[in-house]
């Protein structure tokens, strides 16, 4: 049986909180997020597909995408590592550290571009020391991956963490009894637990380093073919005045970012089917 | 008795420090500590220490003579009346959606929480993109607006559009759990009490999720005043006037002030820290009546 459109409540200020709700939202995402498909979809396909098909920015969707990948699969060790450890071991300045995680939410991205950029150039502190080792840090690749793991680094961690509290302690000592080695339990009985949330946190992380702009910039040198993200080409084809090559990758990277929240979606479905048959 | 003490039977030949079996070995623990703070050290805490070095490394006059310089306060004050009109109004917004999300049974209502989740999802780069082509002046809409006189792009109006756009989520996010969980009859009791609406919410509904309102209030702060990509694309970036702090901080680094660039990022991290101090501190506080409780 269908639902009804609306289900008759005795609370009043539906109209009100309605009329705010999709007053904003009309004018603050939708409408404009419309006006970017309109521009679309009045330039037509081939124009759309011509802006986009060079060199010049399949290498930037091609870079930025496979860097974010790179970059939030770091993450998602580093960040199960860390809310394992936040978690379950107790050690002095814990609860500092659980707070600093959140660093990269707080922090303005110009401001950890900048300072990302002091420490990692040439003549910085960590930059200097790799300098002598003779590598380069800041304006290569490496460098737009040190931002795009900064900016991504809390999503693993802080979707993770919350599952590592509800595990039952009492599972891992039936495995234990079961003659289990600690590693054999950890990798078979604890590490499936943490996989959907795990999963999860990395497409997060994975959706915000691909259109991640100002903690990037900065350190990247934003070389064509070789240190240019895709968010960059954008606002250079927006000084250029070229709106439908701004919205033609504006475009692809919704795509891209549309694919990513599916899967995020597909992740939660599967592991909540999952959780609710075991 | 069957929960009689039984450590006396504990066999002789067992070490007397042996660890349970639900944890790693202390070596382990060691080595898995020590990796992880390296890494933080390496990638969060080092760039934070960074900026404050950089700031001072002319020593702390030249740093702040650097943010009384009439660039800088102009973007102070400009990135305060931003968050001014953007941050109520999200707060107004994610309040009035939460209550529609929770107090009302109607179809859609997944749509509508996705269309709201949507802004975390698309590049800030790609959200100012989107602001351009809506109210530039070569549009529709923004076009009537300069010929009445008052632009919106490269103006300030798109910029606290721009800032709305990409902590749109922030308030209603934080909110919806908490109200779910509240559930609705404590609203529906006061009603048949005879309370109007507004007294419901006033003495009712908003005691109830203060804490997780101020939780999100501040985070949609910290990231209006601090957002760049979206407003970099609309602002036009003109001195003293559409120029905000992140914005000013850009300009300054191009132009190798390296000070004054650092000062008012210094500015912006001291926000940042303050602002995961409170978070930390309503997050001990008051941890029950924020959404991280109740989220699955």
């Amino acid at each position: 049986m269908r639902s009804p459109l609306i289900n008759r409540s005795p609370l009043p200020g539906m109209a009100l909180s309605a009329g705010i709700t999709l007053t904003l939202l009309s004018l603050v995402v939708l409408l404009p997020i419309g006006a970017l498909l309109l521009k679309g979809a009045t330039a037509g396909l081939p124009s759309l597909w011509a802006e986009v098909n060079t060199p010049r920015i399949w290498g930037a969707l091609y870079l930025s995408f496979r860097l974010s990948l790179i970059a939030a699969l770091i993450n998602l060790v580093f960040g199960v590592a860390l809310a394992w450890v936040l978690v379950r071991y107790r050690f002095p300045g814990r609860r500092f550290l659980d707070a600093a995680v959140d660093l990269p939410f707080a922090l303005p991205t110009a401001v950890a571009g900048i300072a990302l950029t002091a420490l990692y150039a040439p003549n910085g502190a960590f930059g200097a020391i790799a300098r002598d080792l003779g590598f380069k840090i800041a304006y290569t690749q490496s460098g737009i991956l040190i931002a795009l793991i900064f900016v991504g680094l809390p999503f693993v961690t802080r979707t993770v963490q919350p599952v590592v509290a509800e595990i039952e302690r009492e599972v891992e000592e039936a495995s234990a009894t079961l003659g289990a080695t600690r590693a054999y339990t950890l990798r078979r009985v604890v590490l499936p637990m943490l996989a959907p949330a795990a999963m999860t946190g990395f497409a997060l992380s994975l959706a915000r380093a691909v259109g991640e702009y100002g903690s990037v910039i900065f350190i990247a040198g934003n070389i064509p073919l070789k240190t240019e993200i895709a968010p960059l080409l954008i606002v250079i084809k927006l000084e250029e005045f070229n709106y439908v090559g701004a919205t033609a990758i504006g475009i692809a990277m919704l795509l891209i970012s549309f694919a990513m929240l599916l899967l995020i979606n597909a992740i939660q479905v599967f592991s909540r089917r999952r959780i609710g048959y075991v | 008795m069957s929960d009689a003490p039984i450590t006396h039977s504990r066999p002789a030949h067992r070490p007397p420090t042996h660890r349970p079996v639900t944890t790693e070995s202390p070596g382990f623990r060691y080595a898995l500590i020590a990796v992880v703070v390296l890494f933080l050290a390496f990638l969060l805490f080092a760039p934070l220490v960074a900026v404050f070095a950089e700031a001072l490394s002319k020593g702390a006059i030249e740093a702040v003579t650097s943010l009384a310089n009439p660039e800088a306060t102009s973007a102070i004050k400009l990135t305060l009346i931003v968050a001014a009109v953007a941050v109520p109004l999200n707060a107004v917004f994610g309040i009035a959606a939460a209550w529609l999300i929770t107090k009302y049974d109607f179809r859609g209502k997944a749509l509508l929480i996705t269309l709201i989740d949507l802004p975390f999802s698309v590049s800030p780069v790609v959200a100012g993109l989107c602001l351009v082509l809506t109210f530039g002046a070569n549009t529709a809409i923004g076009g009537w607006m300069v010929a009445q006189g008052y632009p919106i792009v490269f103006a300030l109006p798109s910029i606290i559009l721009a800032s709305m756009f990409v902590t749109f989520p922030f308030v209603a996010r934080e909110l919806i759990p908490v109200m779910i969980e509240q559930g609705r009859a404590e609203e529906e009791a006061a009603l048949t009490l005879g309370a109007s609406g507004w007294r419901i919410f006033f003495t009712v509904t908003l005691p109830n999720i203060r804490w997780a309102l101020l939780y999100g209030v501040l985070l949609c702060n910290a990231r209006a005043m601090g957002e760049f990509g979206a407003v970099a694309v609309v602002s036009g970036k003109i001195r003293g006037q559409t120029a905000t702090m992140p914005i000013t901080i850009e300009m300054l680094y191009n132009e190798y002030l390296s000070v004054a660039a650092f000062s008012l990022a210094a500015v912006l991290a001291l926000l940042a820290l303050l602002t995961l101090t409170l978070k930390t501190l309503l997050e001990w506080r008051f941890a029950d009546q924020l959404a991280a409780a109740h989220r699955p």
